[in-house]
């Protein structure tokens, strides 16, 4: 059992989540994730670690409600536990290996979108942490979508900001933007990363390909163990088959089959659309796009 | 030497029934059918049945005391030898060890040793035979990874000669293959597989689930931060493969892993569970081993119309003999000497078909079975909505690529010796980490000859 030693809203059917997981938190690097279970009848369901910290013993999860599991997660509060709690899994991102002469000299885009937004911030933080400055896109709907700015802007060298409706920042697509800063604004990359929704990040992918910049996409799957036992988790990366939870969660955007992988996404979704639908009569909350943005 | 008494015949479900229900397929023998068979066996005094038994249950002896009406007695011989008989007497391939070598098959029939064992250890749990205590405790701390048959035996023998033993397991529930992957219709979860844990428990080893090893916490840091002075890896064989043909990653292409594990480990089955799965009308599993006959009666009893595809001959179907048999009689559909070359789907990207070259059986290869050749120009298609791909698996890299100085084969297999040392000092290896997927029994056997060298292990190095 996995305390929730804090929860808050960070935007509609956003919720950031503290929990007690000494072992997690003592060993996560950014880029990993973990697999929560909230009861004996549920789901495994993977979300990226947002944040961690060892002494505390407490790793933060992100969580956007969007089927009946992830809600059944936000509908957790302060003080009560998820059964289990299972991580870091997957490959930390791949800078952590890379020295801090090497880290100052590149010139790194992280590009959010959503909910991704949360997983983007441990890897700005940890990168602050070793002296290195980088630039971040990050995507949504609208201003109320929005979330991390602040501790984003804490750590990062320039936060822009991108919101469908303009309510705040650039308005238009996180690509428009991109294509902005560099095509207009004297911006230059070597290497972006980008976490958010599959969609997002293909349309990413295909632009940076064009502007010849390296790029790292983190793929949300679907998973069942999350440690390599059952492929659910396979994706295409060029032509070889990779298991998303140990080969992953991140490759080179530039090599992924992104259209096989958001159709694979979709596997069980008529199935869980009924099982929503059941609860959603239930509780009569409206379920956002997925899209995120 | 033939036998007047017939071999006793175990009571099923009926096929029609059993094929729309998780529920076991086999009843069991009750006392006096067991007592009867118990008769048959001649109690030779060069028992052949225990040479081949790869832990070496005393079966005359036990099938002595049941025949004596001590049923007690019989669940502690059994005990002497094996931690998971319950287990074992179900899905044991006994047709090619214990009584495969018994004296009597050869004019007649063999006793029925694993329904015999499968009696002796249900009997012991329903009536709560005393099978033992630990040893008293000897201040030693050993760790196991992974909680299936090869680290919950390993874990059992370390408990009872006194060690503390801490079993770690990546998965939300402890049993490795018996939770995840042998399904409720051969092997019943609550009532087999948690009571056997359950007696584990009992014995004081403590089971840390939801524990990664090589990602929540690597074998250096249990060797010297933890304080444990050897490990046992027991994290058996459960990378899955798949053919690398065209059409593989369509929406509906599966591996029996996945499937298993939906519906076992996270029982789709069971609609108060949240777990979805995707059920087709016809399915195909490509594959011949015990994991592919089991996906497909899991399909079956899931509403499908199953077809096994395998590229050799029924002859060569590495599954136990009992379950094709069952599978047979759950209207699996065999497509033999046939092999997949790809898997075609819809616009939407659906599996539609899956298309197939018919095979036939060529000179015998290195493993003495003889190899498939294709027939050319014999393509054809399968009309399928499902496929169920069970090519068999490998170890997974996870522990191997964090732990310096442990070796592993061209297999991924971890390098190990027969007594279970591995390259590195302090770590022991079992079962199918190190052996590749192989049987319940094997790795039970592996787990307790390791158990054996962690004691005279530790004794040396850390006893004064
Ligand atoms: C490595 C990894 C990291 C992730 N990190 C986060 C995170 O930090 N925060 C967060 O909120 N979510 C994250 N996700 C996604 C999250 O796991 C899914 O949203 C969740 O599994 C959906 O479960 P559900 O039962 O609520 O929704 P479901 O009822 O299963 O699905 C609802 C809808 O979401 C779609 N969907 C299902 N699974 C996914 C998925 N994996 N990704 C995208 N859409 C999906 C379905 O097609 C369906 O339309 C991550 C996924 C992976 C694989
Ligand atoms: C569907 C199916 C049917 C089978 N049918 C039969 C049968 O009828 N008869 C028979 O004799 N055999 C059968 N087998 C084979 C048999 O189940 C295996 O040979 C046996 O379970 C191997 O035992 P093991 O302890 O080595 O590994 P496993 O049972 O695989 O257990 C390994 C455990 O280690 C855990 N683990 C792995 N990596 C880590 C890690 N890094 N950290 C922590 N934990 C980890 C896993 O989650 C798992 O729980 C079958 C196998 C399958 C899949
Ligand atoms: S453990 Fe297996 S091989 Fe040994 S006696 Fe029992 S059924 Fe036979
Ligand atoms: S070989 Fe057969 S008859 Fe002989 S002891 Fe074993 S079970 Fe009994
Ligand atoms: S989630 Fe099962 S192998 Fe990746």
């Amino acid at each position: 059992m996995f305390k929730i030693v804090s929860k808050r809203l960070l935007a509609p059917h956003i919720y950031l989540m503290d929990i007690e997981a000494p072992r997690v938190a003592k060993a996560a690097l950014p880029g990993q994730f973990v697999i929560v279970r909230v009861h004996e009848k549920g789901e495994r369901i993977p979300l990226t670690i947002a944040d961690y910290n060892a002494e505390a013993g407490t790793v933060t999860i992100v969580t956007q409600t969007v089927g009946a599991s992830t809600r059944l997660i936000c509908a957790k509060e302060e003080g009560e536990f998820l059964l289990d709690f299972v991580g870091p899994l997957g490959m930390p991102s791949e800078l952590v290996n890379e020295t801090d002469e090497q880290l100052r000299a590149r010139k790194i885009l992280f590009i959010a979108g959503g909910v991704g937004t949360a997983p983007v911030y441990p890897q700005v933080k940890y990168l602050h942490g070793r002296g290195v400055k980088v630039d971040v896109i990050i995507g949504a709907k609208g201003k109320d979508a929005l979330i991390f700015q602040d501790e984003m802007k804490s750590v990062a060298n320039e936060v822009f900001v991108a919101t469908d409706d303009g309510s705040v920042g650039f308005k238009g697509l996180v690509t428009d933007l991109l294509k902005d800063l560099v095509q207009n604004r004297g911006k230059q990359y070597d290497l972006v990363v980008t976490i958010g929704p599959m969609i997002m990040m293909k349309f990413v992918a295909a632009l940076t390909r064009e502007l010849n910049i390296h790029t790292i996409a983190s793929l949300n799957t679907l998973m069942v163990d999350g440690t390599g036992m059952c492929g659910a988790c396979r994706v295409s990366i060029g032509n070889e088959i990779k298991f998303t939870c140990v080969d992953g969660p991140e490759f080179d955007a530039h090599l992924v089959n992104f259209d096989e992988a958001m159709r694979r996404q979709n596997m069980y979704r008529t199935i869980e659309g009924v099982k929503d639908k059941e609860l959603e009569e239930k509780d009569h909350k409206c379920k956002i796009g997925r899209d995120g943005k | 030497m033939a036998n007047k008494i017939p071999r006793v015949p175990v009571r099923e479900q009926d096929p029609n029934k059993r094929k729309t229900n998780f529920e076991e397929v086999c009843f069991g023998y009750n006392t006096e059918e067991a007592s009867l068979e118990a008769t048959r066996c001649i109690q030779c005094k060069k028992p052949r049945c225990v040479d081949a038994c790869p832990v070496s249950i005393n079966i005359p002896k036990f099938i002595n005391a049941v025949s004596e009406g001590n049923h007690a007695d019989a669940a502690r011989i059994i005990a002497e030898d094996s931690s998971l008989p319950a287990v074992c007497g179900r899905v044991c391939p006994q047709e090619s060890q214990c009584e495969g070598s018994c004296i009597l098959g050869v004019k007649g029939e063999p006793v029925s040793i694993g329904k015999l064992e499968r009696f002796v250890a249900d009997y012991s749990r329903d009536h709560n035979v005393d099978l033992g205590k630990p040893g008293p405790r000897n201040g030693y701390k050993v760790a196991i990874v992974g909680s299936g048959p090869a680290g919950l035996s390993c874990a059992n023998d370390l408990a009872k000669m006194g060690y503390f033993v801490k079993i770690f397991e990546a998965l939300h529930k402890p049993g490795g293959v018996l939770e995840y992957g042998i399904p409720e219709f051969r092997l019943p979860k609550e009532r087999v597989v948690k009571h056997e844990i359950d007696n584990l428990r009992k014995l004081g080893v403590e089971i840390e689930t939801d524990v990664v090893i090589g990602r929540t916490i690597t074998i250096d840091q249990l060797l010297n931060q933890e304080g444990f002075h050897a490990v046992f890896l027991g994290s058996g064989a459960g990378l899955p493969k798949f053919m690398h043909i065209p059409g593989e990653n369509l929406n509906g292409v599966v591996s029996a892993n996945e499937f298993l594990t939906r519906n076992n480990l996270m029982k789709a089955f069971d609609t108060t569970y949240d777990t979805p799965i995707y059920i087709g009308k016809r399915v195909a599993v490509v594959g011949g081993g015990n994991v592919a006959i089991d996906a497909a009666r899991t399909a079956i009893r899931l509403g499908s119309d199953v077809s096994l595809i395998y590229r050799r001959s029924e002859k060569e179907l590495p599954a136990r003999v009992e379950e094709v048999h069952h599978a047979k009689q759950e209207g699996l559909e065999f497509h033999m000497l046939t092999n997949p070359i790809e898997i075609l789907g819809t616009d939407t990207g659906w599996v539609k078909s899956i298309r197939c070259l018919k095979m036939e059986l060529g000179e015998p290869d290195k493993s003495g079975r003889r190899s498939p050749v294709e027939i050319p120009n014999s393509e054809f298609n399968i009309e399928v909505d499902v496929v169920i791909m069970s090519l068999g698996t490998s170890p997974n890299p996870l522990i191997a690529s964090t732990t310096p100085g442990l070796e592993v084969n061209k297999w991924k297999c971890i390098v190990a010796d027969d007594q279970g040392q591995t390259k590195r000092e302090g770590v022991f290896a079992g079962g199918d980490a190190v052996t590749g997927a192989a049987t319940v029994i094997l790795a039970m056997g592996a787990g307790r000859k390791a158990a054996k060298a962690i004691d005279t292990y530790v004794t040396k190095k850390f006893k004064k």
